[in-house]
C-alpha cells in the first residue's frame, strides 16, 4: 500500500522523484532538495496521503560519495500519518559546497526544533528557518560533531596538553 | 536630576513602590507609573526544571510573553558514540537517554535492531517483555504524578506514589539486579525469566494497586489548589499537537486517539483486551487524567499477560546473533566461535536503514538506524519524546503566569537525559 504512495509522489513530481526503495516493510522516497516544500505540502494535505505528523528529522553524512562528486548529506524526514496509519522516509541529497534545503517548519511545526538539531549537529542550514540556531552545542562551538569527519573524543583544550601523544605509535 | 540618596529616593516623586505601604490617591498629576517588559532567567539549576533546563522568559508582569528554551546541559552526544559500538554494547547507553523509564529505551532499541535483523521472538519473551514494559510505564506514570504534585505543592502524591514506585523497582532488582539503569533488553528476547516469586509479588501488587490509585485520586481529583492550577492550564488543540508532533499522553490528552501499541501492535500488545483513554480539552488537568488511566491500563494488561503467559524460551535460536548460554559455550565447540565472535566482533546486520518506533510513557520513542553491513551502526537517530514535545514548549506558555511554566514542564513528563541525548 506504501507503495502506491510512492507511486503517487512520482507521478505528482516526476522531475524532482529520484528514486524508491523498500527494506523490512519501510517505504523510502528519495527527491531533490529544490521543492522540497511543495511535495511535503502534498504530502501533508493529499486526502489519500495526510502525513499530518512529522516524526523526525535527521541527516546522515557519506563522505565518500563526495570523493566521487556525489551528494554528501542526506535530510531525512520520518513522516506518519495518525489518520492512515502509515509511515514514510523522504529523503534529499545535499552537496557539500550547497547544503541548504528549505525548511519544512511552515508545514509541520515540529520542524522548528528538529532542524535546529540537524543544523546544530551536521551544519545543514535550513532556509526560512525562524529561528536557525545551534540548541545543544553552546554558540561559539567549533565544528560539527556528527560530521563523520569530527572525533569522537572531541577536539578542544584535551589537543593541546603536551604529555597526550598526537600521533598514533608506530609499530 | 536622578535621586542618589536614600532620602533623595523617599522624596522622589516618580519612585516606583513595588509593595505601596499606603496606595497613593490616583491624582492628575500623579506622573504614569514605569512600565517595562522583564526578562527572567530560569533554571538550569531549578528542581522544578526536572534535570538542567533552562528557559529564558519573557515577562508582562507576570505574565509570560515569550518562554525561550535553552537545552544542551545534558548532552553527550549518545548518537556519535554509537556509531562507535557494536550493537549490543549500546544497550547500556539507552539505559541513560530517559532514565527514570530505562527498560522502554531498551525496548526501544532492540526492537529496531531485531527489525534491522529481521529477527522474530518467542512468545514467553513476548509476553515478558509486555509485561516489563507496562511495569516501566506504572513506574514511569507514578513518578510523574508524584513530581507533578510536588511542583504544584502537594507533598503527600510525591511520598504516596513512591512507596508503590519502590515495590516495582524492588521486583526489577529481583529480575534483573539494577534498579534504575536496568540493561535487561537483549537482542532477541530479554536477559532473564520471570521467577514465581517475582509472579507471585507481581500478582500482589496488582491486587493492590487500583485501590492505591484511588488514594492518589482522594488526594487530588477534589483538591482545589489541584484543579486551579491544572484545569484550562496549558492548553494544545488537537491540529495544534499533531502540527508540533506532540505523542503519548501528551497527544492523548487532546483527544487524538494515536497509541503505537493499538496503530501498530507490537509485542502481546494485540493479544490482549485494554482501552487506549483520550481527554476532551487538552489541557493539563485531561493530561493528569490520561495518565491515571493508563496506569489502570496497564494493570490491566500485566494481569492478563500473566494469566497467558506461555511456557518457552525467552530467547531467540538465532546463533549468529544471540549468544550461547555458558554451560554450551563450555562444552560445544560451535558455541565457543559463537561466543568468540559475537563478543569480539559483533554481529553483522544486513545493509538497510529502518525507523522503528515505540510507545515509551512518555511518548513515541523511535530509532533510525542506518546499516552498512559493518557490526557497527553506520549512523543511529534517536527520536526522543520530551525533545519533540519541547519544542511545543513556547507556544503552550504564551499568556500563562510563571507559576505555571512549572506545571508545564510537569504535565511534559520531562526528562532532560533523554532529551538533550
Amino acid at each position: 500500500m506504501t507503495q502506491d504512495i510512492a507511486q503517487k509522489i512520482q507521478e505528482k513530481f516526476p522531475a524532482d522523484f529520484v528514486g524508491m526503495n523498500e527494506f523490512r516493510n519501510d517505504w523510502t522516497v528519495v527527491v531533490k532538495p529544490d521543492r522540497i516544500v511543495e511535495i511535503a505540502l502534498f504530502l501533508r494535505d493529499d486526502s489519500e496521503l495526510v502525513f499530518d505528523h512529522l516524526s523526525d528529522v535527521y541527516s546522515v553524512d557519506y563522505p565518500d560519495r563526495s570523493v566521487s562528486g556525489g551528494e554528501r548529506f542526506e535530510v531525512v524526514y520520518q513522516l506518519n500519518s495518525i489518520p492512515k496509519r502509515h509511515r514514510l522516509r523522504l529523503k534529499a541529497g545535499l552537496r557539500e559546497d550547497a547544503c541548504e534545503i528549505d525548511s519544512v517548519y511552515p508545514v509541520w511545526k515540529s520542524a522548528g526544533f528538529l532542524e535546529r538539531e540537524v543544523y546544530d549537529l551536521m551544519g545543514i542550514r535550513f532556509r526560512n528557518h525562524p529561528d536557525l540556531r545551534r540548541i545543544f552545542l553552546p554558540e561559539d562551538f567549533d565544528g560539527h560533531p556528527l560530521r563523520k569527519e569530527y572525533p569522537v573524543e572531541g577536539k578542544g583544550w584535551r589537543n593541546t596538553f603536551e604529555f597526550l601523544p598526537t600521533e598514533e605509535p608506530q609499530t | 536630576m536622578e535621586a542618589h540618596t536614600r532620602q533623595e529616593k523617599e522624596n522622589d516623586p516618580n519612585r516606583v513602590y513595588l509593595n505601596d505601604p499606603e496606595p497613593r490617591p490616583v491624582t492628575e498629576d500623579l506622573p504614569l507609573r514605569r512600565s517595562e517588559d522583564l526578562l527572567l532567567n530560569m533554571g538550569p539549576q531549578h528542581p522544578a526544571t526536572h534535570g538542567v533546563l533552562r528557559v529564558v522568559l519573557e515577562l508582562e508582569g507576570e505574565k509570560i510573553i515569550k518562554a525561550t528554551p535553552d537545552l544542551g546541559y545534558l548532552h553527550r552526544g549518545v548518537e556519535k558514540l554509537c556509531e562507535g559500538l557494536t550493537y549490543q554494547q549500546i544497550i547500556p547507553h539507552t539505559d541513560r537517554l530517559d532514565y527514570i523509564c530505562s527498560m522502554s529505551n531498551n525496548f526501544a532499541y532492540v526492537r529496531a535492531v531485531e527489525k534491522l535483523l529481521g529477527v522474530s521472538i518467542p512468545e514467553r519473551g513476548e509476553y515478558v517483555r509486555t509485561i516489563i514494559a507496562e511495569m516501566q510505564r506504572i513506574v514511569g506514570h507514578l513518578f510523574w504524578l508524584g513530581t507533578q504534585a510536588l511542583d504544584i505543592g502537594a507533598m503527600t502524591v510525591f511520598f504516596w506514589t513512591f512507596r508503590e514506585r519502590e515495590a516495582l523497582l524492588d521486583l526489577f532488582e529481583e529480575i534483573c539486579g539494577a534498579r534504575l539503569t536496568m540493561n535487561y533488553f537483549r537482542i532477541g528476547g530479554v536477559n532473564g525469566d520471570l521467577t514465581p516469586n517475582v509472579i507471585f509479588k507481581l500478582r500482589k501488587f496488582l491486587k493492590e494497586f487500583p485501590s492505591k490509585i484511588e488514594e492518589y485520586d482522594r488526594l487530588l481529583v477534589n483538591n482545589r489548589i489541584w484543579l486551579s492550577r491544572t484545569k484550562d492550564i496549558a492548553v494544545i488543540s488537537a491540529e495544534d499537537a499533531v502540527s508540533f508532533g506532540l505523542t503519548g499522553p501528551v497527544l492523548r490528552g487532546s483527544g487524538v486517539n494515536y497509541d503505537i501499541r493499538k496503530a501498530e501492535p507490537y509485542a502481546a500488545y494485540g493479544k490482549v483486551d485494554w482501552d487506549v483513554p483520550l481527554g476532551t480539552n487538552g489541557d493539563t488537568y485531561d493530561r493528569y487524567w490520561v495518565r491515571m488511566q493508563e496506569m489502570k491500563q496497564s494493570a490491566r494488561i500485566i494481569s492478563q499477560c500473566l494469566e497467558k503467559l506461555p511456557e518457552g524460551p525467552i530467547l531467540t535460536d538465532v546463533p549468529q546473533v544471540v549468544a550461547p548460554p555458558k554451560e554450551k559455550v563450555m562444552q560445544d565447540m560451535q558455541s565457543l566461535i559463537h561466543h568468540f565472535i559475537i563478543f569480539t566482533e559483533g554481529f553483522r546486520p544486513p545493509k538497510g536503514e529502518v525507523y522503528c518506533a515505540t510507545e515509551a510513557p512518555k511518548g513515541e520513542l523511535g530509532f533510525s538506524i542506518i546499516s552498512d553491513g559493518s557490526p557497527k551502526p553506520y549512523r543511529l537517530k534517536i527520536r526522543a519524546p520530551s525533545f519533540v514535545h519541547l519544542g511545543a514548549f513556547d507556544h503552550m506558555a504564551r499568556g500563562y503566569m510563571i507559576a505555571d511554566i512549572v506545571t508545564i514542564f510537569g504535565t511534559y513528563d520531562l526528562v532532560m537525559g533523554e532529551c538533550d541525548r
